[in-house]
């Protein structure tokens, strides 16, 4: 009886829903009640973080937009001088890659998905340019300058070559050609000054490529020339067309981190090429090197070196080691951001600690130093700045301008946080809006893309701005945007952004630094006589 | 169901607690993602070490690929977790849950001097909180407790006890 009864309570459960059952069936949905409070609570501080920060900040909502080249006219006649590692890279820039390179990129892609360097470059905008001379010093480098830029289809091996350019051994020559209207001056140093003063005067637009100068005189010879011709002058500072860096000039302006009192710049690598002990050419030789002429601007000749010719920049006749070569990168940055140009007072120290001679060089001394450090100073603007360097560890220590409100840490992402004793934050702070550990400002371009960039070195440029930022969400290389906005400044007379005054600037700062070094003592700045003493 | 009869309240109801807790973490690992609108999975799939690690990062640069893989993994940790808290459909969510933890475990491995780009807030030796959840998952599985409470009480009436 008892069992009968259970069994058909048992039925009846089964085919009715009880009180019972509802209870059970719905007891964990509640839990949505507090979690979507939960949800409801989060959405709502954040929106008010957001909010009330955005309103705090002003900072403009949009990204950096893409400035679009449309040119069906005639196509720019360039020249190139110098394709040495800078030059093959500009010609990239410029839509001219050496099939050799575009073959490794399209083996790369097809055995690594993750690398999209042959697309991208494959994508990159036809700056609708022509080559119609190469010139340079070491016989296969010309030729392999000529092959790059008769790539007029960026293709890998098996394309179909376009029209070769005329091979030049003296860019006098090249600079005299009527089929050439600009050139892109890719030469050491040493030569910067001479051959853009007289591709000035012969009328040929110029892309120079930095450190701009090896003297203090050339850097006032050079402005003459532009000036007096009025051609477009662009200084090579890829880092102009960072996105990141033109955010930051907006969150500058805006006063963001209040009033600066320290920039802190640096640069850290560490292996034999980054130290610029490159590997030597074993086909570089007297018969394939015009040596004489490439020592034609030294005061002081030498026999001929190999060393010398490959790994220039480790030595003052040619370059001026880390002020020329890495300080104007860190000072070009920081002069596009906050425009505080040429220092008062410039001082520096350093030394040759770790690429002694015995273990990286053969037959020579090296002679510019591997661990650097310049210290400017700003008294009109209440700030030093600076510059510190070792080529013998890559420890990445930033870039970072601080100010009394807060600091902005700069790569190819842009964090500014709050000062915890900031004097705008305070309130805001005390009531749990801003915390200091939190950036209040992050701007991360293209942050939905990849990087699949190669080398360390590769990715060290990448992580400070000089060799990718992004437009549209779209990785580009920095270069090729900074010839282009060369290119399209020439077509519509206009100034670019590293045009002759930033040029100046840079290159007075920069030689003042390596006046101190080599003197061992203050260098002063005075701007109304426009003296360095 | 034998092994629901013999458990005491109290375990029943420390096993319901255990689904829904997941459940919690699960959806609101999601809601988040749901609401970010700059959140992609490309980061983590980089960050990928161990024996997979090629599978991971092929997912990361193919952008089809990797929409789908946001997709899915938003919405699946999301519905798992809501259906766990429910209890709705519980057994296909734990499946699903453990599935999706599975890849985790998979891209990030808590092998041996690995070190991933997201910092870990604990040390782990071949077992992390994601394999213990997967392990807490089985314990929930073993132990329907979705036929007693929750609405698959409702669905599967032949199976409910009490």
């Amino acid at each position: 009886m008892e069992e009968n009864r259970n069994n058909n309570k048992k039925q009846d459960n089964k085919s009715k829903i009880n009180r019972r059952d509802l209870l059970k069936g719905l007891a964990t949905v509640p839990v949505f009640g507090a979690f979507a409070y939960g949800v409801w609570r989060k959405k709502k501080l954040d929106h008010y973080r957001s909010h009330k920060l955005s309103k705090e900040l002003n900072m403009s909502p949009t990204p950096v937009a893409e400035a679009k080249l449309i040119w069906d006219g005639e196509p720019m006649r360039i020249g190139i001088i110098g394709y040495g590692i800078r030059g093959t890279q500009l010609m990239k820039g410029a839509g001219f890659i050496h099939p050799d390179e575009m073959q490794e990129w399209k083996d790369g892609a097809a055995t690594n998905s993750s690398d999209r360097r042959y697309n991208e470059y494959k994508e990159q905008d036809d700056l609708n340019v022509v080559v119609n001379g190469v010139c340079d010093l070491f016989d296969l480098r010309t030729k392999r300058a000529q092959e790059a830029a008769a790539n007029v289809n960026r293709e890998a091996h098996g394309g179909t070559p376009g029209k070769e350019p005329k091979i030049y051994t003296d860019y006098r020559e090249l600079l005299k050609a009527d089929d050439i209207d600009a050139v892109i001056v890719a030469t050491p140093d040493h030569w910067h000054a001479k051959i853009t003063i007289d591709a000035a005067h012969a009328g040929k637009h110029v892309y120079c490529e930095k450190g701009f100068t090896r003297t203090l005189e050339e850097v006032f010879a050079i402005r003459d020339a532009v000036k007096e011709t009025g051609i477009v002058f662009q200084l090579g500072h890829q880092g102009r067309q960072t996105e990141s860096y033109i955010k930051a000039r907006e969150a500058i302006e805006k006063g963001l981190v209040g009033d600066i009192n320290l920039v802190e710049v640096c640069t850290n690598r560490n292996s034999p090429n980054g130290a610029w002990v490159y590997d030597i050419d074993p086909k570089g030789n007297e018969n394939t090197i015009d040596w004489k002429q490439f020592e034609e601007p030294c005061e002081v000749k030498h026999p001929f070196s190999a060393e010398r010719f490959f790994r220039w920049r480790c030595w003052w006749d040619y370059g001026t080691g880390l002020s020329g070569d890495l300080l104007t990168h860190e000072y070009d940055a920081i002069n596009q951001i906050i425009k505080m140009g040429i220092p008062e007072t410039a001082i520096s120290s350093g030394g040759v600690y770790f690429f002694e001679n015995e273990k990286h060089f053969v037959n020579e001394v090296r002679e510019v130093p591997d661990v650097w450090n310049a210290v400017f100073e700003y008294p009109d603007k209440n700030f030093s700045m600076l510059y510190s360097a070792t080529l013998a560890n890559n420890r990445d220590r930033g870039k970072v301008i601080m100010g009394h409100d807060g600091h902005m840490e700069l790569g190819n992402n842009l964090s500014v946080y709050a000062c915890g004793e900031s004097t705008r934050y305070k309130d805001k702070i005390e009531s749990g809006l801003i915390d200091p550990d939190v950036p209040i400002y992050s701007y991360i371009p293209g942050r939905k893309d990849v990087d699949a960039v190669a080398s360390p070195t590769e990715q060290y440029f990448a992580g400070r701005g000089l060799l990718y930022t992004y437009r549209g969400g779209k990785r580009v290389d920095t270069t090729h945007l900074h010839i282009k906005e060369w290119i399209e400044c020439i077509r519509e007379n206009k100034k670019p952004s590293c045009n002759i005054d930033r040029a100046f600037e840079e290159g007075i700062s920069a030689a003042m630094a390596t006046i101190s070094y080599k003197e061992n003592r203050m260098i002063t700045w005075d701007k109304d006589k426009e003296e360095v003493s | 169901m034998d092994i629901n009869q013999s458990q005491t309240k109290f375990q029943q109801w420390a096993l319901v607690i255990l689904r829904v807790a997941i459940g919690w973490q699960l959806l609101y690992e999601g809601i988040v993602k749901l609401l970010n609108p700059n959140w992609s999975s490309v980061g983590y799939l980089m960050d990928s070490k161990g024996i997979f690690a090629g599978l991971f990062h092929a997912m990361a640069g193919n952008p089809d690929v990797l929409r789908v893989v946001d997709f899915m993994n938003v919405w699946g940790l999301v519905i798992v977790g809501a259906a766990l808290i429910l209890g709705l459909f519980t057994r296909v969510a734990i499946y699903g849950g453990i599935a999706l933890l599975s890849l985790y475990c998979l891209s990030h491995p808590a092998l041996l001097n690995v070190r991933y780009a997201i910092p870990s807030e604990g040390s782990y030796m071949w077992i992390n909180k994601n394999l213990i959840e997967i392990i807490a998952l089985l314990v929930v599985l073993v132990f329907p407790t979705w036929y007693t409470i929750g609405i698959d009480r409702f669905i599967f009436k032949n199976k409910v006890e009490n």
